[in-house]
């Protein structure tokens, strides 16, 4: 069942559930930082608006930069901003930063030491129409390669939020990976959230897979469990930090011996490997990863999508089925 | 800040000389690194270093210090030479360049080395991180009067982000940001002009809303003028050193096969491998033979 101490948002499971942009948490969390720090300024390429950076830069103009269509050099600027003792946050798609800018994120950034804060938005399939030139599918696997970068991948607008300022608290560099499309509110101000730390949302009382999911796709999982309820027991666990991952996985993954994960990624590379690498040294055990499988994406809508890369509930339920029976 | 002394500007020529013969030496014993542009960017680096800059040695991450940025890290030897000899740490330590445990990376590291501003090696990222400085500088201190300085190789600008970084300062105009291009013709495949040809350089950067200044690398006197004349504009301003790479030994100079070798693994039509480190540092020691010199 749903856990408690969760605190889930009242009508998350309900027709009337709130949907708000993952992308739209990361505005009022940047808004809120700044209103704490004075530190936080915040960088962007051509894409305030869109990355809700807009309303940061109408409260704090004067800490605003605005690079213009220029992925590599924000980098290196919001480096250079750091040595002088700003919180820098610089926002564009994920395609683009940490995309294009990789070297620049890693050398100017991580191996240089500093604090700043990449923020990806626009990741996964369902960034839609755009098409596969748009749909960030690799940015997880490039960034939690480099040493000293944590790695935030938040489940809702809320959680966005909360990683926000968790990261602007954070000494050292962070990714946050943000989602376009409007995405069903599962948490709320009560809700934990805490960097490294991952979160059991659901637990069967006799689990048989523990699902780990990140971003929207958590809630995905949280309707597979409720679904399957009567069929298989599910703990569903939320791991917003893919790095550093949380050293509870392998408990998590022990409570029931079969481990699923679910990721709008590429199967490798993101958070079903980052899990599997840990469970391989630590507790072996079988486990099958629900991503993208080594493809890009296309234009479409976003529901057209996620059922085309397997994306869905459906798809879930019919592999935790083949789970169970093997 | 006009005009140096005479005696002023023989002081900074002789640090530039020992800083010329700190690089041979260290790269001698390091075994591989780059020769060409740490030693045409001496003058450069000594006039910076004894003239120009505000900075404490001892206190190497005080507040107002001017900064350094270097984004061209691979000619750190004379960056690490010219540190030694301003007394940031000993110039025996200079022997430690490239190898295991050294504070003296290939290319430089900030957290290995204090009074090291970023870290780098990965070409045409320096000016964005210099750019950066000045903006977060400007948050807090409008009227800075801290300068940040970039030096930059020739080859570099070949890079598109320093082209980003190049309109951005065009558009932020901050007046305390001062590039130093080494324009010595010269990157690793060969000479800039074939390579990827960068002229017309002046015009490109006046194009892009920066104060322009072609100075002499070599001369003190000039490169001082060029300085203090960068610091009064209250526009970015970026000061294209003319510089010989090798400069200092004959043998090396202008030959763009000295741009990431060592001596005693360089080229050996002019001078066979064994005599390339002593016939450097005779020359360097010598004046170029005006004092007295054994070597051919």
């Amino acid at each position: 069942m749903l856990q408690e101490n969760i605190h889930f948002h009242k009508k998350t499971f309900t027709e009337q559930k709130d949907m708000l942009p993952i992308r739209e948490g990361y505005g009022r969390g940047l808004l809120e930082a700044a209103e704490k720090d004075i530190r936080v300024v915040a960088l962007c390429a051509d894409l305030t608006d869109s990355t809700k950076t807009n309303y940061f830069k109408e409260k704090f103009p004067g800490r605003f930069v605005e690079m213009g269509i220029g992925e590599q050099s924000m980098a290196s600027v919001a480096s250079g901003m750091a040595a002088m003792g700003k919180v820098p946050f610089f926002t564009s798609y994920a395609m683009f930063s940490p995309g294009r800018n990789w070297e620049q994120i890693r050398t100017t950034i991580c191996y240089n030491n500093v604090n700043a804060k990449v923020v990806g938005s626009h990741a996964g399939v369902s960034v839609g129409p755009d098409g596969g030139t748009h749909q960030a599918l690799e940015d997880i696997a490039i960034t939690r390669v480099i040493p000293r970068m944590t790695v935030l991948v938040p489940c809702d607008s809320e959680e966005a939020r909360k990683a926000t300022l968790a990261a602007a608290e954070h000494e050292g560099p962070v990714y946050i990976r943000l989602q376009r499309e409007a995405t069903p509110v599962i948490t709320t101000d009560a809700s934990p959230f805490e960097i490294g730390k991952a979160q059991c949302f659901y637990r069967a009382k006799k689990p048989q897979v523990t699902v780990f999911a990140c971003g929207a796709l958590l809630y995905t999982a949280l309707e597979m469990a409720r679904e399957m309820e009567e069929e298989v027991g599910m703990l569903v666990v939320n791991v917003p930090t893919v790095k550093p991952l949380d050293s509870a996985i392998c408990a998590f993954a022990r409570e029931s011996g079969r481990v699923l994960t679910m990721e709008e990624h590429q199967r490798i590379g993101g958070l079903g490997s980052a899990i599997a690498e840990r469970l391989v040294e630590e507790c072996p055990m079988p486990v099958h990863r629900i991503g993208v499988d080594d493809m890009f994406g296309q234009s479409g809508e976003p529901d057209e999508l996620l059922v085309h890369y397997g994306l869905t509930k459906e798809h879930g339920i019919s592999v935790i089925r083949a789970m169970i029976s093997e | 800040m006009e005009h140096l002394q005479d005696r002023e500007v023989a002081v900074i020529e002789k640090k530039a000389n020992q800083i010329r013969v700190s690089i041979i030496e260290s790269l001698i014993e390091a075994g591989s690194g780059h020769t060409a542009g740490p030693l045409g960017m001496a003058d450069v680096f000594a006039t910076l270093f004894f003239s120009v800059m505000n900075y404490d040695p001892k206190n190497p991450y005080t507040d107002h210090r001017d900064r350094l940025i270097l984004s061209n890290g691979h000619i750190c030897p004379v960056l690490y030479a010219t540190m030694a000899h301003a007394g940031y740490f000993p110039v025996k330590e200079l022997q430690t360049l490239r190898k295991f445990g050294s504070r003296l990376q290939g290319h430089p590291h900030r957290e290995f080395l204090p009074g090291i501003e970023t870290s780098s090696g990965p070409l045409g990222s320096g000016l964005s991180q210099a750019l950066g400085m000045t903006l977060a500088d400007r948050i807090d201190r409008p009227q800075s009067s801290t300068y940040f300085y970039c030096m930059m190789g020739d080859g570099e600008l070949n890079c598109g982000q320093v082209w980003e970084a190049v309109m951005m300062a065009g558009k932020e105009q901050p007046h305390n940001l001062i590039a130093v291009i080494d324009r010595n013709g010269i990157q690793i495949d060969g000479f800039t002009r074939d390579v990827m040809p960068l002229e017309p350089l002046r015009e490109k950067f006046e194009s892009f809303n920066w104060h322009v200044i072609d100075a002499d690398g070599h001369s003190i006197q000039e490169l001082y003028g060029a300085f203090g004349e960068a610091q009064s504009v209250s526009q970015p301003a970026v000061i294209i050193a003319h510089t010989i790479p090798g400069r200092g030994v004959p043998q090396f100079e202008r030959d763009y096969r000295w741009h990431g070798t060592p001596p005693g693994k360089g080229p050996e039509d002019i001078l066979t491998k064994d005599k390339q480190g002593e016939c450097a540092l005779k020359q360097l020691r010598s004046l170029k033979g005006t004092i007295v010199s054994e070597c051919e």
